[in-house]
């Protein structure tokens, strides 16, 4: 089983949900931008959250799958379509044999992902499938997908295929069908244009004047184009954010999230390839329950920052992984069913 | 760790301070010193130790040491505070590092490099910056025994503490685009081994033909913090040799 790559996209990656436990030497996480949207693809489809999958950017791939396979896509909507036909995002897909994917470069968020039933046969390095780009490890040969490229797949499990293939009996002739239901949009809600980002304060945070937070809270700051999975650069529209003195900090470590502030004013915001440790003032850290809005801001677009208490940001994390749950209960009913 | 009447040295009480809802700090000192360093890497074996479901890694720097846990897991979903079970967490750590440990002599590991010419372009600038000849220069940098203070900017790479004051020599003003792994370079009072192909800032003064990041083996870093380094300078030609060896 195989899926062929006929073009790559502009930037696509085979991620899962990272590498921990290396940090200490050095070795970054990487994983999935929007781990949320893989953790809910995975689910589409019956596999493991961990699974990994293709991380799209902004231009879709051109993707034929060489067998019958069982596939979802959540995060961006990026006008999805089989054969030139339109898909919808958020629900399993069963595709024969021969049929090619693409995409058209519009829609809404930033990253799509797919996921296909028993995942991407690819080795693990370090415990993680994910493309680490920068040390050129993990994925296809620690690099982006290029035309050409087969992945193996175990494809989906016998009995998953048999359910399926029931349903072209109607219709032999059609290259697809497509699970009636999606996920509650309470469990999972997908991208949004110019989304708010709730963060806590940062450990820098009391260096700043409190003119200087109240700005950093109430400006509207546009991802430029200088972004990438490291980290967005952000441009604000009101006054660059000072140190009320001038500190040359020690390094210390830097996460998904971490807002640093440079000495030019504008601040980043470090994602999935952050570098481990840092030594520029960390005014905020966003809240993990707020990571896959802020990785499907796609560059141009605009994000605002809202504080919240650390007992808040705690209590949304929980209510993320409840959702979680409760979604793959209710999926496991309706994929065996 | 002990005083000379056999007691119990009494440590400063670190600052405790999240990093967002995932990460605890712990802060144990402003500057950095030696016995800073042995005492995160005291926490730091305790950790290696230690199971908890729901913590992840940990991530030793200069002065500090992060934890990173997943709230979920660590509330016992959503039961407990997480926060504060991370602190507990945390304080005993703290409590049980500061108990004797069996002394451990810190592993010496010496990184054959040689110095100067085209894998050390920058040697000439270091020279001129500190007012000696080249060679004096390499001397100096080959007299210590380094520290890794800590691991990080990208895998493996090592921050060494421990540099000759007379060589210390500020960053490039413009950094390169493209540092060859193996490069060795000075950063004011830092020396460290670029340990992958990535732009960087440093003054190069050699290269080493060993890996610092070996991404098959099971340890991926050569270097850990707490560990010791010692730089002896090698022929072009041993460089030449020793690097088709260790590719």
């Amino acid at each position: 089983m195989s899926l062929s790559i006929l073009s790559p996209g502009l930037l696509t990656t085979i991620q899962d949900l990272g590498r921990i436990g290396y940090q200490k030497e050095g070795i970054i996480v990487s994983g999935a931008m929007d781990a949320l949207a893989l953790r809910v693809a995975n689910l589409l489809v019956g596999n493991q959250e961990n699974e990994a999958g293709l991380e799209v950017t902004l231009l879709g791939p051109k993707i034929r799958f060489d067998e019958d396979q069982l596939m979802a896509l959540t995060g961006a909507n990026l006008a999805p379509a089989i054969n030139g036909q339109p898909i919808k995002m958020n629900r399993p897909i069963f595709v024969r044999q021969g049929s090619v994917l693409q995409f058209a470069p519009q829609g809404s968020g930033c990253r799509t992902y797919m996921a296909l039933a028993g995942g991407l046969t690819v080795p693990t390095v370090l415990g993680s499938r994910s493309t680490y780009l920068q040390a050129g490890i993990g994925g296809r040969q620690g690099r982006a997908l290029k035309t050409g490229d087969v992945i193996p797949c175990p494809g989906p499990p016998a009995l998953a295929k048999q359910l399926w293939l029931k349903r072209f009996v109607a219709s032999p002739a059609k290259a697809w069908v497509q699970a009636a239901w999606t996920p509650s949009p309470e469990l999972y809600q997908g991208p949004q244009p110019d989304p708010r980002i709730r963060a806590v304060a940062g450990p820098e945070y009391s260096l700043f004047s409190n003119a200087g937070q109240q700005d950093f809270w109430a400006q509207e700051y546009t991802v430029t184009l200088a972004s990438n999975r490291m980290g967005y650069r952000l441009r604000g529209d009101g006054a660059v954010l000072t140190l009320m003195q001038p500190e040359e900090m020690l390094s210390s470590a830097v996460t998904f999230g971490t807002v640093q502030v440079p000495p030019e004013g504008n601040p980043i915001v470090l994602l999935a390839d952050h570098q481990t440790t840092g030594g520029y003032p960390r005014i905020a850290q966003v809240v993990t329950a707020d990571f896959s809005l802020l990785a499907q801001v796609p560059p141009g677009g605009k994000i605002r920052f809202q504080e919240v208490s650390l007992a808040e940001a705690q209590r949304l994390y929980c209510q993320q992984e409840l959702n979680i749950r409760q979604l793959q209960q209710s999926l496991q009913l309706k994929l065996t069913g | 760790m002990q005083n000379r009447r056999g007691g119990q040295i009494q440590w400063s009480q670190p600052q405790i301070y999240p990093l967002g809802d995932s990460g605890i700090v712990l802060q144990f000192s402003r500057v950095y010193n030696t016995e800073v360093q042995q005492r995160i890497q005291a926490c730091c074996a305790y950790l290696d130790q230690l199971q908890v479901l729901g913590l992840l890694e940990y991530v030793p720097a200069y002065t500090t040491l992060t934890l990173y846990y997943n709230p979920w897991l660590m509330s016992e979903e959503g039961r407990l505070d997480p926060y504060v079970r991370m602190t507990e967490i945390a304080q005993a750590m703290l409590a049980q590092a500061q108990t004797p440990q069996p002394k451990i002599a810190p592993t010496l590991v010496e990184i054959p490099v040689c110095y100067g010419g085209k894998l050390g372009p920058d040697l000439e600038e270091v020279a001129r910056h500190a007012g000696l000849s080249e060679a004096e220069v390499v001397q100096l940098h080959c007299e210590p025994e380094y520290v890794v203070a800590m691991v990080g900017f990208a895998p493996g790479f090592p921050y060494l503490a421990g540099l000759n004051e007379q060589i210390a020599t500020p960053r490039k003003s413009q950094p390169r685009t493209l540092v060859p792994a193996g490069s060795v370079g000075i950063a004011g009072q830092q020396t460290g081994v670029y340990s992958i192909p990535t732009p960087g800032g440093w003054q190069l003064i050699g290269r080493t033909p060993r890996r610092l990041f070996r991404p098959r083996q099971e340890n991926p870093s050569l270097l850990r913090a707490g560990n010791q380094v010692r730089f002896v300078p090698i022929t072009a030609a041993e460089f030449e040799q020793q690097n088709k060896h260790e590719s």
